[in-house]
């Protein structure tokens, strides 16, 4: 649940931090804060998560007559602006939305057509929709751009190394910041550290003991690899290590069969997925200011339900953003309707991945070159994180 | 960290002055790709029979005898179950435990806890686990078990999708392991008939008029065609409709395949140009599979895959070119298809002698053979194994595991490594007992170094190793950029 007390603190503050963008994080003015390190944490949704379930176009009827059994009925939605409204599993997100530090993107996705979870993954992480023989990750582009820092500037949390992140950045992948480093005593690890050039970020994880920094603000993560991995995210940013993009990803949203409504498979899976997010952003608190948490999954799902009240791959997806370098409060991007579909069959895109990106990485990070990371393609206004 | 396997291989390329490998290369070559890894002996064991003697009767694995492993296995009571028997013992009380909580979590826990282990679903699981785990390490046939591997990945099953788990048991038992020589096209019948592969990509559900269309994606995309197999939305959306039907009698009571009727779109259908007529039924699919078994994209899918795992991450494109033509010509006989793979110069080209960065499960077991451990209890290997990054059984997604190692090549994997390293050297993995001070009569860094790598190690890597102890050493050395490649 949200700290009311903080909500209640910032709201007189308004004025003073607020600026053009009356977000509640940037309102907020407690003690607690990244040093001025602007973060990025991106989230990889893997296996399509079904985004017109996420954030549902309640208003338009041609969303219920295409899912008899699966629709977010009325009742359950939780109305973001009287027309979209969000699965119920995600209640715990609402308030940051209508606190104008949460946004959504509908519509949003990769201009190329495929439906393979893999290749679609893999455009999405290299940055170059279409194009299969780029080598490293966009987030990794990004990061290279600026001038080489922490040796833990870049940090994907999980067991391998995401494509988003692989290439010049030298991100580091971690599952568990307490288990990083090598067991054995000094002559062992600097004989492995001399074999293989150096074990910088682990001594600097070491000498921060980041595991030490326990959630705040009453925060409770849920007990599933999302909060672990986010918590231990949040524990890298309060320990000062110089982070500036983290990654991770969350399984379990290729729901072909039974997916469920308002309850169910899919409600089970968000309900972790907004709880994780909702503790982090209380456990950051007014930290939360300088970072921005962007969600993203390879594809969308089909409109119409299939035989086994699931939905197969299809297009268009939708994208959420919290943090402090948003314009939030809005569900972004043009609305193609349901009326006519992509190949007849999904959400058209109307909004390109990138797009959203581009003015986070330039926002937040201070990316000058977008052509860097985005080689080959001009990024499009979208009003959600004006630099 | 910068990549940390890449000062090595430009190492390795300068070395590599003479054009052929001398016969002890070869048989530590043979003993790395075509197995996971020499114990120690082996090198010379396999150079007294003749390395390609050795690689023949690898080839044919029906006449090597194996009755070690199979006493040691004799324990695992589950691997001999069926289905029916597996789902009636491990998931039955656990769908009544389900049943009798009603959805409350706490008394959920409470019930599960009083299911007798003997019982638990987990035990079938680590059965499973085990005997992958002691049959790679110990088996003498050792190319059996890497196709094993290579086919169980890629017609990848998930353990953690419902009741895949209690499933997985047969699916590799009764489907993949006696068609890994045959031919591909009985192979791919097999796994599109198991209810492992039914339930895992949802076609038991699919019926007319409600489509489901994962696994007719996935058979093109990753089976048979590859994703730039020529194959649209609309032919997955036509396959899809052909394999309805295709279906699990009684799945939650461990029942096997069924052919619907009922279920079937009988209407006419056109999958990659191929035209069914309205009032077909299961001999639609059965077409279809012979069809894309025996495409030439899937020649090249197969070849390219094969050449991954046994050759090198990038393979040449003449080599791949000319696998697919044995697989064509074949009528898809893996053990040709395999052969050809062997046979070929670029198999045996001293550019890819220890270049291949090894997989975390080929690590693992290489770790354990070269300091010849004897494995009493593999939870703690399939352990280090998740840990490492790829758990068994456990790829989520229907891709299975890469077989290119940039996919493992990350700090974090790396300290895994390492940390698997010095405890099974040190003889602190429980489960796994070794001696690397018994390995060779003098320990010394060098004498280890033969003993565990097969060769010598880089001076740099050399230079780094001063502690004396024979633990340390051999900890520091199955740790080392030399002991990552095969």
């Amino acid at each position: 649940m949200i700290d009311r007390r903080i909500f209640l603190k910032s709201s007189g503050m308004a004025l003073v931090a607020g600026g053009l963008l009356p977000n509640v994080f940037v309102r907020m003015a407690g003690a607690a804060t990244t040093g001025g390190k602007k973060v990025v944490v991106a989230i990889f949704q893997r296996g399509a998560v079904d985004g017109l379930n996420v954030v549902v176009p309640y208003g338009e009827a041609a969303y219920y007559a295409a899912r008899p059994s699966i629709a977010i009925p009325r009742a359950d939605v939780q109305d973001l602006d009287g027309f979209f409204g969000v699965h119920p599993a995600l209640a715990s997100l609402v308030p940051y939305f209508k606190e104008k530090s949460a946004a959504f993107v509908h519509a949003v996705g990769s201009p190329d057509a495929t439906r393979s979870h893999f290749d679609a993954q893999d455009f999405m992480e290299s940055g170059t929709p279409g194009v299969k023989t780029t080598e490293d990750g966009f987030l990794s582009r990004a990061i290279a751009t600026k001038p080489a820092a922490s040796p833990l500037r870049a940090v994907a949390l999980g067991q391998a190394q995401p494509r988003i992140l692989a290439g010049k950045a030298n991100a580091v992948t971690i599952a568990n910041i307490n288990q990083f480093g090598v067991r054995g005593d000094a002559a062992v690890t600097s004989a492995f550290e001399s074999m293989y050039g150096g074990f910088e970020a682990a001594k600097i994880l070491k000498a921060a003991n980041p595991a030490k920094l326990q959630p705040e603000n009453g925060a409770v993560y849920p007990a599933a690899p999302l909060g672990n991995s986010l918590k231990q995210i949040a524990q890298l940013i309060k320990a000062n290590v110089g982070l500036e993009v983290a990654f991770t990803d969350v399984g379990g949203w290729d729901t072909h069969a039974g997916e469920g409504g308002a309850q169910g498979q899919l409600a089970n899976n968000l309900r972790n997925f907004g709880e994780a997010i909702a503790a982090f952003a209380k456990d950051l608190g007014s930290r939360m200011s300088d970072i921005v948490v962007v969600t993203m999954s390879e594809f969308g799902r089909t409109v119409r339900e299939n035989g086994n009240r699931g939905t197969d791959h299809g297009h268009a997806n939708v994208m959420m953003l919290l943090g402090g370098g948003i314009r939030g409060g809005k569900v972004h991007g043009k609305w193609p309707g349901l009326a006519n579909l992509y190949e007849n069959r999904d959400l058209a895109v109307t909004t390109d991945f990138r797009d959203v990106f581009a003015e986070v990485l330039v926002g937040q990070l201070g990316v000058t070159s977008l052509k860097a990371v985005f080689p080959g393609y001009t990024a499009k206004p979208v009003g959600i994180a004006p630099s | 960290m910068k990549r940390p396997f890449a000062l090595l291989t430009c190492i390795l390329l300068l070395a590599a002055s003479p054009a052929h490998m001398t016969e002890r290369q070869r048989a530590l070559h043979a003993l790395n790709r075509l197995g996971f890894g020499p114990r120690p002996g082996d090198v010379e064991r396999v150079m007294r029979i003749g390395v390609d003697r050795w690689i023949d009767r690898q080839l044919h694995p029906e006449g090597i005898a194996d009755a070690a492993v199979d006493e040691r296995l004799k324990s695992y009571a589950t691997l001999r179950m069926s289905n029916r028997d597996i789902v009636q013992k491990f998931y039955a009380p656990i769908a009544e435990v389900r049943r009798e909580a009603k959805g409350d979590e706490a008394m959920l826990k409470e019930l599960r806890e009083k299911i007798p282990y003997d019982q638990r679903p987990q035990r079938v699981v680590e059965e499973l686990v085990s005997q992958r785990i002691v049959r790679a390490a110990d088996s003498d046939r050792q190319l059996n078990e890497v196709m094993v591997d290579f086919w169980m990945n890629h017609f990848n099953v998930f353990l953690g999708k419902g009741l895949d788990r209690f499933l997985l048991t047969s699916y590799e038992r009764d489907v993949v392991r006696p068609r890994v020589w045959g031919k591909f096209e009985d192979l791919l019948m097999a796994t599109a008939k198991s209810p492992a592969m039914l339930f895992y990509l949802d076609n038991a559900r699919s019926m007319n008029g409600k489509l489901n269309e994962n696994y007719a994606r996935e058979i093109m995309e990753l089976h048979t065609l590859g994703v730039d197999g020529g194959y649209t939305q609309k032919d997955v959306t036509e396959l899809a409709r052909v394999l309805t039907g295709w279906s699990i009698a009684m799945p939650r009571q461990g029942g096997g395949f069924v052919f619907r009727p009922r279920m079937h779109d009988s209407g006419a259908k056109t999958v990659l140009g191929v035209r069914f007529p309205a009032g077909g039924g299961i001999e639609e699919g059965e077409r279809m599979i012979h069809i894309l078994a025996h495409h030439p994209a899937t020649a090249h899918h197969i070849a390219l895959q094969l050449c991954q795992r046994l050759v090198s991450d990038d393979p040449p494109k003449a080599l791949v070119d000319r696998v697919a033509k044995t697989f064509l010509a074949t009528d898809g006989d893996l053990r040709k298809t395999v052969k050809a793979v062997i046979d070929s110069p670029e198999f045996w080209d001293l550019r890819v002698y220890r270049a291949k960065v090894k997989a975390p499960f080929e690590y693992v077991v290489s770790a354990i053979r070269a300091v010849d451990g004897h494995v009493d209890d593999a939870r703690p290997v399939a352990r280090a194994l998740q840990q490492i990054g790829e758990p068994l059984y456990g790829a989520q997604p229907p891709t299975g595991y890469s077989d290119k190692s940039e996919a493992w090549e990350n700090s974090g994997a790396l300290m895994n490594r390492l940390n698997f390293a010095l405890a099974l050297a040190g003889n602190t993995l429980p489960g796994v007992r070794s001696d690397v001070a018994a390995l060779v009569p003098e320990p010394s860094v060098d004498n280890l170094a033969v003993a565990l790598t097969g060769g010598k190690l880089t001076e740099a890597t050399r230079k780094t190793i001063t502690d004396p102890q024979p633990r340390a050493i051999a900890g520091l050395i199955l740790g080392s950029p030399e002991f990552q490649r095969q």
